[in-house]
């Protein structure tokens, strides 16, 4: 089916150029990095881990919300999810792919990477990440590719495909769990010691994750004849506010807990996050922007209204995708690793060459997406599984 | 036989299996021949070694810094400037070092500078964290690194909360001077974390580590294993602290306030 | 039998063997591989093992040194016929071993190795700026 790949409009190619271009250029800055060490980026003794590491996080995320439209469809069969479902799983094929990259790019001596498989040690949870972020690319890998293919010769999908998809679902949920647990089993790290941290990934991990692929599948329809069903995206767009309301909520919680109990530990991230703490207040405007985004995100998507208008939608979840990004991808990493030990303010901001890295490796995501996309639509476009009508084909 | 392709795809397939089986079979020589180990005689041992820093004979930054040279130099510690710096052993303000925080404190501690390195705990994070074991408890208490080993995914350093980890952001032999370099132990390379290892190679030759050397009796160094060393008797005699003991990793450093 | 493709796949193939065979073609007629003159230790006839063992098992050794010394706490060797070392590259090996360019680097730039040791390991000629 990779054929499909190949062949396509000169926009496609000239997308797939931009983006061959994109990652060789900012290589570049990778290479640099290989030959100075991870001094180029802005990390250092206090905050030792950045940028990177937060993708990271960000990114397993999107990788498990995949699962927010296989769930409805294998567990409750939710027969509108039918022709999304290979999109959840790509979308996730991809994710991973940018989180291994983002792992590999973040430690010191990668060419020592497989020191976790022959040391293997089962009492650091980093290792069980790479068991179950690994196990998740084959299980998506196996089963999108399986049933694409059956899916074009006309074929019922195989049985084993049903039991791989099942076990997907729930190692989905495991891992972002895991992935919290790297952080809130962690002594000393107040703003990551909270029992609600795994909760709180997968609820933000549920409703940033389909808001990004939900993007790409209205961006998918724009530049092919994939058309994916109104009520579909209208489920959809449901469990995306559903999410991002008890995403809020636990945050929420996280506040009452340290601000009633009057913890300093547990309170002086979050001042420091938003309202500054011994004279820093970097992150301030950002985590605002976040708080207000965030829940203007919710004002656009809770009245019915609002959420079913397509042209509003993508606006709404751009803004959640915003302040999910700010929340995950720079609060959580800086506000965990400030108040350093110490009880001091150490301020840490990506250099340009941790975010040309950064570039790099969502670029490569981007390619990834682009080809698997590529193939699903060409293939549902040969067996006619949700196409736009003709009419709407000629219009264009 | 048929000549088929199935056919020919098979024959290669265990053609290949086999040249894979042989060349593994080969490389399962050991080394050794005869050979065997032991510790060395004259090795310093403990049931849990331990240290107990004295903050009154201790505590300016001067005094400190002595400290820190010592074991720098014997080490091959770079001095490099700024926020990726490395350090074993070093001076920080009470509300640093303790997270026992007093108002109205007398002077005395108000001004007193406190010796910070790693604790060398009982139950260390670092080691829990760690995906390779390059860092481990030994027997006798100390937690050690291996160099080699470490692939530097820099999770031992926001597993320890007492920031006694640093990871070598660039290669510190750029900050080392080369004709000043203790020739009988390495320096690190790029991308590994390191700390203080409690002068693991000083006392396998029944030497004191030598930030207790150059403290002038400051730093006392012993088996807490046992009820009759110095080190117990310091302990009896004077009240003690450790740095954050609500955490439950069990440090192996004390001081005497 | 027949050959679908034929042309293609006998291009192939022609194509393969000859990136597969450049390697020979380029070092013909050179003269065969000479094993390097080593520098040994003027005043050590004997290294911890036998000649024969060094050279072909110093890393493995090196290896176990390592997990020894750092791990157990077991720093001395006991070689084969009694005697006992530290186990200690520094102070050990370099020991007699005065020089690395002049020893290590001659097997291991022809075999093209570069194995990482001295990458803290301080060499006894010293570190340059």
């Amino acid at each position: 089916m990779l054929e499909k790949a190949l062949k396509g409009s000169p926009k496609y190619y000239m997308w797939v150029g931009y983006l061959l271009l994109l990652i060789g250029g900012t290589s570049g800055a990778y290479v640099n990095q290989l030959m100075e060490g991870l001094t180029i980026t802005g990390m250092s003794r206090d905050v030792s881990w950045g940028f990177y590491i937060a993708q990271f996080t960000y990114l397993v995320g999107l990788a498990a919300s995949g699962v927010m439209i296989v769930l409805p469809y294998y567990f409750h069969h939710y027969k509108k999810f039918k022709d999304l479902v290979i999109f959840g799983e790509f979308m996730a094929i991809a994710a991973v792919v940018m989180c291994l990259g983002f792992i590999v790019v973040d430690i010191g001596q990668p060419q020592r990477m497989l020191n976790v498989l022959i040391f293997s040690t089962p009492n650091s949870v980093l290792f069980w990440d790479m068991v179950v972020l690994n196990g998740y690319l084959i299980l998506n890998v196996l089963v999108g590719w399986t049933c694409l293919e059956c899916d074009r010769q006309r074929l019922p999908h195989p049985k084993w495909t049903k039991v791989l998809a099942y076990t997907s679902i729930v190692w989905a949920f495991s891992i972002h769990t895991v992935t919290a647990f790297l952080y809130q089993g962690l002594p000393g790290r107040h703003y990551w010691l909270t029992a609600i941290l795994a909760a709180r990934f997968l609820a933000s991990a549920f409703c940033s994750g389909p808001a990004i692929l939900l993007l790409v599948i209205l961006l998918t329809e724009k530049v092919t004849t994939f058309k994916a069903g109104a009520e579909a995206i209208a489920t959809l767009a449901k469990i995306i506010t559903y999410a991002m309301c008890v995403n809020v909520f636990f945050f929420a919680l996280e506040v009452f807990t340290a601000f009633y109990s009057n913890q300093p530990g547990h309170m002086h991230s979050i001042v420091y996050l938003f309202k500054g703490l011994e004279g820093h207040s970097e992150l301030v405007p950002f985590m605002w922007t976040a708080a207000f985004l965030g829940l203007g995100s919710l004002a656009l998507l809770i009245p019915p209204k609002l959420r079913d208008n397509l042209k509003l939608l993508p606006w709404s979840l751009a803004i959640l995708v915003i302040a999910t990004w700010i929340d995950k991808g720079l609060g959580l990493l800086i506000g965990g690793f400030n108040p350093t030990p110490f009880e001091t303010i150490t301020p840490y901001w990506p250099t340009g060459k941790e975010l040309l890295v950064s570039l790099m490796i969502y670029g490569t995501g981007a390619l990834v997406v682009t080809i698997l996309f590529k193939v699903a639509t060409e293939v549902k476009q040969e067996i006619g599984a949700s196409q736009k009508p003709a009419a709407e084909l000629a219009a264009e | 036989m048929n000549h088929t392709r199935r056919n020919f795809l098979k024959f290669m397939g265990v053609a290949a299996a086999g040249l894979c089986a042989a060349s593994a079979g080969s490389a399962l020589a050991v080394s050794g021949a005869g050979s065997s180990i032991k510790e060395p005689a004259n090795a310093a041992n403990a049931k849990r070694w331990g240290m107990i820093i004295d903050t009154q004979k201790c505590g300016t930054k001067e005094a400190i810094e002595a400290l820190s040279k010592a074991c720098h130099s014997v080490h091959n510690v770079p001095d490099i400037p700024g926020n990726q710096n490395v350090k074993w052993i070093w001076a920080a303000k009470f509300s640093e070092a303790f997270d026992q925080h007093n108002n109205y404190m007398d002077e005395a501690h108000e001004t007193c500078q406190y010796v910070l390195l790693c604790n060398h705990c009982t139950n260390p994070p670092c080691v829990r964290v760690c995906p390779t074991k390059a860092t481990y408890k030994r027997a006798d208490g100390i937690v050690a690194m291996d160099y080699h080993r470490c692939i530097g995914c820099r999770y031992c350093m926001a597993g320890c909360p007492y920031g006694a980890r640093s990871f070598n952001f660039m290669d510190p032999r750029k900050y080392l001077d080369p004709s000043k370099l203790n020739k009988e132990f390495p320096t690190r390379m790029r991308g590994v974390v390191e700390k203080c290892n409690f002068c693991v190679e000083r006392l396998a030759h029944g030497k004191q580590p030598a930030c207790v050397e150059a403290s002038n009796g400051g730093l006392v160094f012993g088996d807490l294993g046992d009820a009759n060393s110095e080190i117990r008797k310091l302990l009896r005699e004077h009240y003690t602290i450790r740095r954050k003991p609500s955490h439950g990793t069990e440090p192996g450093v004390y001081y005497i306030i | 039998m027949k050959l679908y493709n034929g042309g293609k796949i006998i291009t192939g193939l022609v194509i393969f063997l000859g990136v597969f065979l450049a390697p020979f073609a380029y070092n013909a007629g050179k003269a065969a591989y000479t094993q390097p003159k080593l520098k040994m230790p003027e005043n050590e006839k004997e290294c911890i093992e036998s000649k024969e063992f060094m050279r072909t098992k110093h890393m493995q050794l090196l290896n176990d040194w390592r997990d020894w010394a750092l791990r157990d706490g077991k720093r001395v060797y006991v070689n084969s016929k009694g005697k006992e070392f530290e186990m200690s590259l520094q102070k050990t090996c370099m020991k007699c071993h005065t020089n690395k360019a002049e020893f290590c680097d001659k097997c291991h730039n022809d075999a093209a190795v570069s194995p990482y040791c001295w990458d803290c390991h301080i060499q006894p000629e010293g570190l340059k700026k």
